[in-house]
C-alpha cells in the first residue's frame, strides 16, 4: 500500500519533471490559459530568442481583460486595446494555438472557457497569466496564477520553477442559512484566515457545505483562494465534478471517459493523508457578508459595524484600518447596512456564471433599479450570455434597468471602458476592492454576492438581501 | 535549444541617484503602460509621470538630467520595487539601460523578476547607501561598480561591502540568471513525463 497522501501531493508528484540546482522542482504545467493582456510580451521573449512553443496544442487562448463590452465593433475604440487583440490573434496563428476568438461564441473569461469546454480537468496543474487561476481548483485541478516571464517559460518549456506548498485543509460542516451563499463563503474565509493567511499554502476545501456545492458555487470558492494568500485552493473531484464535465468538448469520450472517471476518482485526498493545517468552520456561522475596506479581508457580516482603529490590536492593524475607512469615507463603527451605492456590478470570474444570473434573476425579477444607480451586467461568457438571453433573464435584468453587455472582464478591473468615476461606490460581484481596482483612484468597491448585488441595486443601498427580497415585488412592471 | 547565459560578475558605470524609500511598482512605471504589445518601449517611460508633467514638459528628475544618460547603475533607498507583481517595473529600468540596482532593500517579487533579467540588485547598510549618495552628489561623474563576485560597491576609491542572496548572487556568477535556460535543457524528460498524462494528448476539441 502506498502511503496515503493529499491530491495536491498526487498532482505534484505526477507532473514533477526533476529537482532543480537550487531546490526547486521543474513542474510540468498540463494545461496553460492565455489572454491578450498578459501573453504578447511573452511572445515577444520568445521571438527575442527565437524559442518556439513546445506544445502548442495544450495552450489554449481567450480575450477578456481589455476587450470592449458595449460594442463588439471592431477596430475598437482604445487603439492599444485593438492591437493587443491582433496581437494575441497574430501569435495563436502563427504558432498553432487554439483561440476562443469574439467569433466563435466561446469568448469569455479564460476562468470561465477553460471549464465550459472541459479542457480544465481533475489532477491537470494549469497555468495561466492571471493570479484567478486557482479558479480551476474546483475540478480538483492545481491552478497557478503566473506572471509574464512565466508565461515565456511555459510556452517555451510547458514547465514552471515551483516551490512545493503546504496544504491547508479548510472544512466547512453543517448546513447554512438561508441568503447565505459560496461567496460569503470565501469572504468569511478569507476574513477568518486574512489576506496573507495562506502564503505558501494550498488550500483544499471539504466537508459538508463543498461537499453539496455545485460546480459553479466551488469555481467562486476557489476563485478566491488568491485573496486569502493561498496561490491555489482545490475541491476533491466527485460524482458532482464529472457530472459537469461529461460531454464537453475537450474531455474524452466513451471508453476514454470511464477509464478517465476512474483516474480522477482515484486523485482524490486519501483518508488519513497529512495536512500541514486543519481550520474547521461551522456553516451556521456564516451569515451575507460585504467588505467595507481596502482588501477583501477587511468584512462584515451586513448586520455588523465596521472595526474602530482605537480597538486595533496593534500598530499595523490600526494603520490598515485607518487607511481603508479613510479612502473609503466612512467613520469608525460605520454600518455597511444603508451605505449608499453609486453603481451595480454584476460580473467577473468570481460570480457570473448562469447558475449566478438565474438566482439573481429570480430575486430581480419585477424589480426596477433605484434611482441614479448606474446597474451593468456582464455575462462571464458569450455562452452564459446566450442561455441567459434563450431563458429571458437578459430581459429581466434590461427591465429592471441594468445594461445588459457582452462578455468579458469589464468593470472588475477596468481596462476596458467600463470604469467608476471619482470616488463613486460600488456593489460588486467581483473578487478585488483594492483602491483604484475599479478605474478611478478615488474609486470605492464593496465586495459581495450577486443577490446582495441585487438587493444594492434596487434599494440604492448596501443591505440585507434576505430583507428586501422577502416579500413579492410591490411594482410589477 | 539550450542557450547559456553570460555570466554576470561585475558592473560599471554611470550611477544615478533616485532618491527616497517605498518608491513602488507605479511610480516606476505608471498604470496605464501595462497595456503594451511588448517590453521593448518601456524605456522611456521609466518614471515618467516623475519626470514630466501633463503637458510632457520635464520636470526636475535626477533621470533628466545629463549625467543619466547612458548611466547603468540605478542608487534609490528601502523597499525599492514595492507595489504590484507585473514585471513592466523591472522591465522599464532594463529597457532603459540599467544593469544593476543598489538600494537599502527591495521588494521581495521585484528582486525576483528583475533578477531574472539579469539585473544585479545589491544592498547597502544605510550609512554606507548614504555616503554613496553623498559621494554621487557631490560628484555625477563617479565611475560605481557593483561586483558580485567580490559583493563590493565601488565608487572612485570608496568601497562598500554590498549584499546579495546568495542564490541570486550564484544565478548571476554562473550565467543561471534566467531560470529558461535550466528549463529547456530538460525538454527530453518534459517530454517524456508528458506522454503519461492522461490528458490533452494531442488531442483537440472541435477538430474531435
Ligand atoms: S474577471 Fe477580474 S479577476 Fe477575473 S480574470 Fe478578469 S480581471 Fe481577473
Amino acid at each position: 500500500m502506498n502511503p496515503p497522501k493529499s491530491l495536491f501531493e498526487k498532482v505534484w508528484d505526477a507532473h514533477s519533471v526533476r529537482e532543480l540546482p537550487g531546490g526547486q522542482t521543474q513542474l510540468l504545467i498540463g494545461t496553460h490559459l492565455i489572454h491578450e493582456v498578459t501573453s504578447p510580451q511573452a511572445f515577444g521573449m520568445l521571438r527575442d530568442r527565437d524559442l518556439p512553443v513546445l506544445m502548442p496544442e495544450r495552450t489554449f487562448a481567450t480575450v477578456d481583460h481589455i476587450v470592449p463590452t458595449h460594442s463588439r465593433v471592431e477596430p475598437f475604440e482604445d487603439e492599444i486595446a485593438d492591437q493587443m487583440i491582433r496581437e494575441l490573434r497574430k501569435n495563436c496563428d502563427t504558432h498553432g494555438i487554439e483561440l476562443f476568438d469574439i467569433t466563435t461564441g466561446h469568448q469569455g473569461i479564460v476562468h470561465m472557457v477553460g471549464p465550459e469546454q472541459g479542457i480544465t480537468q481533475p489532477g491537470s496543474t494549469i497555468a495561466c497569466g492571471d493570479s484567478h487561476t486557482s479558479t480551476h481548483g474546483a475540478f480538483g485541478a492545481i491552478g497557478f496564477g503566473i506572471g509574464t516571464s512565466q508565461v515565456r517559460d511555459v510556452l517555451a518549456t510547458q514547465t514552471l520553477v515551483m516551490n512545493k506548498l503546504k496544504v491547508r485543509r479548510i472544512e466547512v460542516n453543517g448546513e447554512l442559512r438561508p441568503g447565505v451563499y459560496a461567496k460569503d463563503v470565501i469572504l468569511h474565509i478569507i476574513r477568518t484566515l486574512g489576506v496573507k493567511g495562506g502564503i505558501g499554502y494550498a488550500y483544499e476545501y471539504a466537508g459538508d457545505v463543498f461537499d453539496r456545492m455545485n460546480m459553479e458555487e466551488r469555481m467562486t470558492v476557489c476563485n478566491m483562494s488568491i485573496e486569502g494568500g493561498a496561490r491555489c485552493g482545490y475541491v476533491n473531484p466527485d460524482e458532482t465534478t464529472f457530472e459537469y464535465l461529461e460531454g464537453r468538448p475537450y474531455v474524452p469520450k466513451g471508453a476514454e471517459w470511464d477509464a478517465a472517471v476512474e483516474r480522477w476518482r482515484s486523485l482524490a485526498s486519501d483518508p488519513g493523508c497529512h495536512y500541514d493545517d486543519v481550520v474547521v468552520i461551522d456553516a451556521a456561522d456564516i451569515a451575507p457578508t460585504v467588505t467595507w475596506g481596502i482588501n477583501p479581508g477587511q468584512a462584515v457580516f451586513i448586520d455588523e459595524a465596521v472595526p474602530d482603529p482605537a480597538e486595533a490590536e496593534n500598530d499595523a492593524e490600526r494603520a490598515s484600518i485607518t487607511e481603508a475607512l479613510e479612502h473609503m469615507q466612512f467613520d469608525p463603527g460605520h454600518r455597511m447596512e444603508g451605505t449608499p451605492i453609486d453603481v451595480a456590478f454584476f460580473g467577473s470570474c468570481t460570480n457570473a456564471r448562469l447558475s449566478d444570473f438565474v438566482e439573481a434573476a429570480s430575486v430581480l425579477k419585477g424589480r426596477k433599479v433605484a434611482e441614479g444607480v448606474e446597474a451593468i451586467a456582464v455575462p462571464g461568457s458569450q455562452l452564459v450570455k446566450a442561455e441567459c438571453e434563450r431563458l429571458g433573464i437578459d430581459q429581466v435584468f434590461k427591465d429592471a434597468g441594468f445594461e445588459w453587455r457582452d462578455a468579458g472582464c469589464s468593470m472588475c478591473l477596468a481596462m476596458n471602458p467600463d470604469k467608476l468615476v471619482g470616488d463613486q461606490l460600488c456593489a460588486s460581484s467581483s473578487n478585488r476592492n483594492f483602491k483604484g481596482r475599479q478605474g478611478s483612484a478615488t474609486g470605492r468597491t464593496v465586495l459581495m454576492s450577486p443577490v446582495m448585488v441585487m438587493a444594492a441595486a434596487v434599494t440604492g443601498h448596501v443591505t440585507d438581501a434576505r430583507r428586501v427580497f422577502e416579500s413579492k415585488p410591490e411594482v410589477v412592471a | 535549444m539550450s542557450q547559456t547565459l553570460p555570466p554576470i560578475r561585475r558592473i560599471s558605470g554611470q550611477a544615478v541617484v533616485v532618491p527616497g524609500d517605498d518608491i513602488d511598482t507605479d511610480r516606476i512605471i505608471p498604470a496605464r503602460f501595462l497595456k503594451c504589445v511588448t517590453f521593448d518601449d518601456l524605456g522611456p517611460q521609466l518614471f515618467r509621470d516623475e519626470r514630466f508633467d501633463e503637458d510632457d514638459q520635464p520636470k526636475e528628475h535626477p533621470l533628466n538630467e545629463a549625467r543619466a544618460d547612458g548611466a547603468t547603475i540605478m542608487v534609490s533607498g528601502d523597499n525599492f520595487g514595492c507595489g504590484s507583481s507585473r514585471e513592466h517595473a523591472p522591465q522599464s529600468i532594463h529597457k532603459a539601460g540599467f544593469e544593476g540596482i543598489i538600494a537599502g532593500s527591495f521588494a521581495e517579487i521585484f528582486f525576483g523578476n528583475a533578477t531574472t533579467l539579469g539585473m544585479a540588485c545589491v544592498t547597502l547598510q544605510p550609512a554606507d547607501l548614504r555616503e554613496l549618495q553623498d559621494l554621487l552628489t557631490s560628484n555625477p561623474a563617479l565611475d560605481v561598480t557593483i561586483d558580485v563576485e567580490a559583493l563590493e560597491v565601488q565608487a572612485g576609491d570608496r568601497i562598500f561591502q554590498a549584499e546579495l542572496p546568495s542564490g541570486a548572487r550564484q544565478s548571476l556568477l554562473e550565467g543561471r540568471w534566467d531560470p529558461l535556460t535550466d528549463l529547456l535543457a530538460a525538454a527530453d524528460d518534459t517530454k517524456a513525463l508528458v506522454e503519461a498524462l492522461g490528458y490533452h494528448n494531442g488531442m483537440r476539441g472541435r477538430s474531435a
